[in-house]
């Protein structure tokens, strides 16, 4: 009776099974605090309240969102066009490298004008990392999910060489301590902050990006395609529409989006070249762009529950001593959960 | 288990009395399904059906796509589960819950598939997933043993140690068929089993039938076409959107009445013929070769030519060709040799987005997997070739009134049943696919249209429309290219035939002199047709 009253609801039926599937991975992921030797009740609340219990922890959860938000986006335009993108991370890294170098090599220029092109070299900077297994897979079908993974490593590599070597921050060699980041990027590039927090306007951005993705997907001809493309490639090559080329064009945007993410963490947040300073969030993302059902109104909220998740992680890692790794544990069994309950819905219907 | 299950196990007799002599009650009730009531969210695909099979009785289950025959069937196949409703086997209630219980039941199920392993033998595919009876190994000799015999008893001749691929498509049919027995059933569902077959294959085939009913063997006969039904089956049950019509004795009707019971008004079945109008040459083919899906020569040097106002149609056996060809024309596969020449162009291993602004459109066979996207809707299936020009598209972006309004009157001309343009292809029945495919292909005035198997599996109230349209665009001066294996339709619809055989074009008559004796020796290859 109620599953009846629910299927002609799809989207409070999504959702319920969505909250159902957390629910789940939570009740699973006690168990695994338990055989930590953790008491389940103490460590969840710093995890479930920590986010929202002060300033800090909402404006840090928005802060977490962002770049989960534009990466999850992309991650839903490759999945629309039939492309499974498990390369955001690098290509996220890869934006952060392109928007610092064009930031520091044009650190002359008014701010605005070096905002702009900072989004610029943001978004081809992933794009280009993108386009590579786009590509590859478009021309010689070659498996997008094996060389996306290997080439985040390339990123994360490269990142590690440039600011040990050539992009290194000229005082930290002059003061022989050589800490491996780039140096700080002009005022002027820095994007607008909430005073005493770190939020930015990147997350302005970023709903203003949800907004456009969903315009692209839904309103334009070629979301049209890539669509066509990703849901039905036979049907779509006997309309008349090329596979490959639309392959290649949803890789790129999505890839540039991440690359997107990047650019904003640098400029809004970290305002230099770091180690580490993707914090995972390309992976992140993948179960926030499958959790939002690769849908921007599903992404958003998708991409703030996470955030949520992180920011909750770190305090519980500081208040009651259990590793934040946990968290990533409780990322995948929310995965399994709702890929399973996917699969159960389609069965039974 | 049940006992049933079991191949006979006596070493000494191993042939004693099976399983000519069932020693079946032919009056007994087999299958009993009363006041079956199966829902779908806003469909009721089965509303209190009752439906009856006797052993040794051949019971034809017709009905228009969309009435129910195949929910029934899957109910009765264990695949659903009925919301209301009693199944009784031999008097006595039963729950099926699984394909597996259904088969321990006796109920057997040859889809219109096969599900056969090639590379096996006949004797390896029927033991398949039955536990030997001297495990750990194989009774591949017992079991070869029993399929001689069951094809003594019953005709179905084949070898068992022939290894699948090498068997023809009326003898792997035999060879599902031979599963379902060897498996000791006692029902037999068959699928719209005559699809895949030549004229001549269809007799040898009834004749097969007609001997199974009369060892007691109870069978379930779901067609479309009538004078098979009227042929062959003892009663007839007609399902119309989910309920029973009526169930008679077939000697008590006829195929006038029946199609009035099923679609509910009369249909003709007169010929809509009117004398070509040749125009120019809207297809050529000169010597065309291509390989098929498994990199062999699939077309071996086919030449033909179509010209606007006329209909060519192309009979053929399933897979001698009819598929590739199409794709060839369609711009789908490469052509290794040949040339393709649509209007005056070369479109020779073009794109097909080139092809279609040639004036080329194509209804292709396999409707839901490639002339769809059924996650779509209806509207968004119909812009698929035309969603970047004016007026369903301004610039860059879709013009969503322009494309409802275009969807609307596509609904409305081609007479699409949906509840709403924005419903998914998905849920739509198979006939009103079609219609809105072929609404879509008509639609850009082609000039030439590729129609392939364009009313495969369609009822008789939906075929009758298809063809209605077919023709009428002929009139209107498209070539069109009609691929079929339904000999009646392309008997009925084209004004010249051409017949396929192992890749090649066998034949080209006009269809005034063809008969379909001659078709058929040519469609099995027997005879070719001296180049004139």
């Amino acid at each position: 009776m109620v599953t009846s009253w629910l299927k002609e609801r799809p989207l409070l039926n999504d959702m319920l099974v969505s909250l159902l599937a957390v629910f789940a991975a939570f009740v699973v992921g006690a168990g695994l605090l338990v055989l930590a030797g953790a008491d389940p009740l103490v460590a969840y609340r710093p995890l479930l309240l920590g986010a929202f219990s002060s300033r800090y922890g909402i404006t840090e959860t928005l802060v977490k969102a962002t770049p989960l938000l534009l990466v999850g986006l992309g991650i839903a335009v490759a999945f629309r066009g039939g492309i499974l993108n498990i390369g955001a991370e690098g290509q996220l890294i890869v934006g952060t490298i392109a928007t610092t170098w064009v930031v520091l090599a044009f650190k002359g220029l008014p701010g605005p004008l070096l905002l702009l092109l900072a989004l610029a070299a943001g978004f081809l900077g992933g794009a280009l990392w993108g386009a590579v297994p786009g590509v590859l897979k478009a021309k010689i079908g070659a498996n997008e999910i094996l060389i996306t993974i290997m080439m985040n490593q390339i990123a994360a590599l490269l990142l590690g060489f440039l600011i040990r070597g050539p992009m290194i921050d000229a005082e930290e060699v002059a003061y022989g301590t050589g800490y491996p980041q780039s140096a700080l990027i002009p005022e002027g590039s820095w994007l607008l902050r909430l005073p005493q927090t770190r939020l930015h306007a990147g997350l302005l951005l970023a709903l203003l990006a949800a907004f456009l993705v969903y315009v692209f997907l839904w309103r334009t001809t070629l979301g049209y395609q890539i669509r066509v493309v990703g849901t039905n490639p036979q049907a779509a090559r006997y309309g008349g529409i090329s596979v490959a080329r639309n392959l290649i064009i949803a890789t790129c945007i999505s890839s540039g989006l991440a690359g997107l993410a990047g650019m904003i963490e640098v400029t809004g947040v970290h305002h230099r070249l770091l180690d580490g300073i993707s914090a995972g969030y390309g992976f992140t993302a993948i179960v926030v762009a499958l959790f939002g059902k690769l849908h921007p109104l599903g992404i958003i909220p998708a991409s703030f529950l996470f955030g949520a998740l992180l920011v909750g992680a770190d305090m519980m890692q500081r208040t009651v001593g259990i590793p934040a790794g946990l968290v990533n544990s409780i990322q995948g069994l929310v995965v399994v959960f709702v890929v399973s309950t996917e699969i159960w819905q389609r069965r039974r219907a | 288990m049940t006992p049933h299950d079991e191949p006979p196990r006596n070493p000494i007799a191993p042939t004693a009395a099976i399983p000519c002599a069932t020693g079946r009650d032919q009056t007994v009730q087999f299958l009993e399904m009363k006041g079956i009531t199966k829902r779908f969210p806003g469909v009721l695909a089965n509303d209190h059906v009752d439906f009856q099979v006797r052993s040794g009785e051949i019971h034809a289950l017709l009905g228009e796509n969309g009435a129910g025959k195949t929910t029934l069937m899957r109910i009765l196949y264990g695949l659903y589960q009925p919301d209301e409703g009693k199944i009784a086997i031999n008097g006595k209630a039963v729950t099926i819950r699984s394909p597996r219980e259904a088969t321990a039941l006796g109920i057997s199920m040859v889809h219109q598939h096969f599900m056969l392993v090639p590379p096996l033998t006949v004797a390896e595919n029927v033991i398949l997933g039955l536990k030997s009876t001297r495990e750990p190994w194989l009774n591949l000799g017992e079991a070869q043993e029993r399929i001689a015999e069951l094809g003594r008893c019953y005709g179905l001749r084949v070898d068992p140690r022939a290894r699948v691929w090498q068997l023809s498509v009326g003898e792997q049919q035999r060879v599902e068929i031979i599963k379902a027995l060897y498996r000791r059933a006692e029902l037999l569902i068959l699928d719209e089993p005559t699809a895949v077959l030549t004229p001549q294959e269809v007799q040898e085939f009834f004749t097969i039938l007609r001997q199974m009913a009369r060892q007691g063997q109870a069978i379930i006969f779901i067609s479309h076409k009538l004078h098979e039904v009227t042929a062959l089956s003892d009663r007839v049950t007609v399902l119309r959107d989910g309920q029973v019509v009526g169930t008679m004795l077939t000697s008590a009707t006829d195929r006038q009445r029946l199609a009035q019971m099923m679609v509910g008004r009369e249909i003709s079945f007169q010929r809509y013929k009117d004398p070509v109008n040749k125009g120019e040459v809207a297809l050529e083919l000169q010597g065309v070769w291509a390989q098929g899906d498994k990199g062999l020569p699939a077309l071996k040097g086919v030449s033909l030519t179509v010209s606007q106002g006329e209909i060519l149609g192309l009979a053929g056996v399933a897979g001698n060709g009819q598929r590739e060809l199409a794709e060839v024309i369609a711009g789908l596969r490469p052509a290794t040799q040949g040339k393709v020449v649509v209007g005056q162009k070369d479109v020779t291993n073009r794109s097909p987005a080139e092809i279609i602004a040639q004036g080329m459109s194509y209804v292709p066979e396999e409707r839901m997997r490639v002339g769809t996207i059924v996650d779509f809707s209806v509207a968004e299936n119909a812009i698929l070739e035309t969603h970047g020009q004016a007026p369903l598209a301004r610039g860059w972006f879709l013009d969503y009134q322009a494309i409802g309004r275009y969807a609307e009157k596509l609904i409305a001309d081609f007479d699409v049943k949906t509840p709403s343009q924005d419903t998914p292809v998905r849920h739509l029945s198979g006939g009103n696919v079609q219609k809105l495919i072929l609404a879509r292909e008509l639609s850009r005035s082609p000039r030439l249209l590729v129609a392939a198997q364009p009313t495969r599996g369609l009822d008789v109230g939906a075929t009758e429309y298809i063809q209605k349209r077919l023709v009428e665009q002929r009139s209107k001066g498209t070539a069109i290219l009609l691929i079929s294996e339904d000999l009646d339709e392309v008997l009925a619809l084209s004004d010249r035939v051409a017949v396929m055989y192992e890749g090649q074009v066998v034949g080209v008559m006009p269809t005034s002199e063809a008969s379909v004796e001659e078709l058929g020796l040519l469609m099995a290859g027997v005879k070719k047709q001296l180049p004139a």
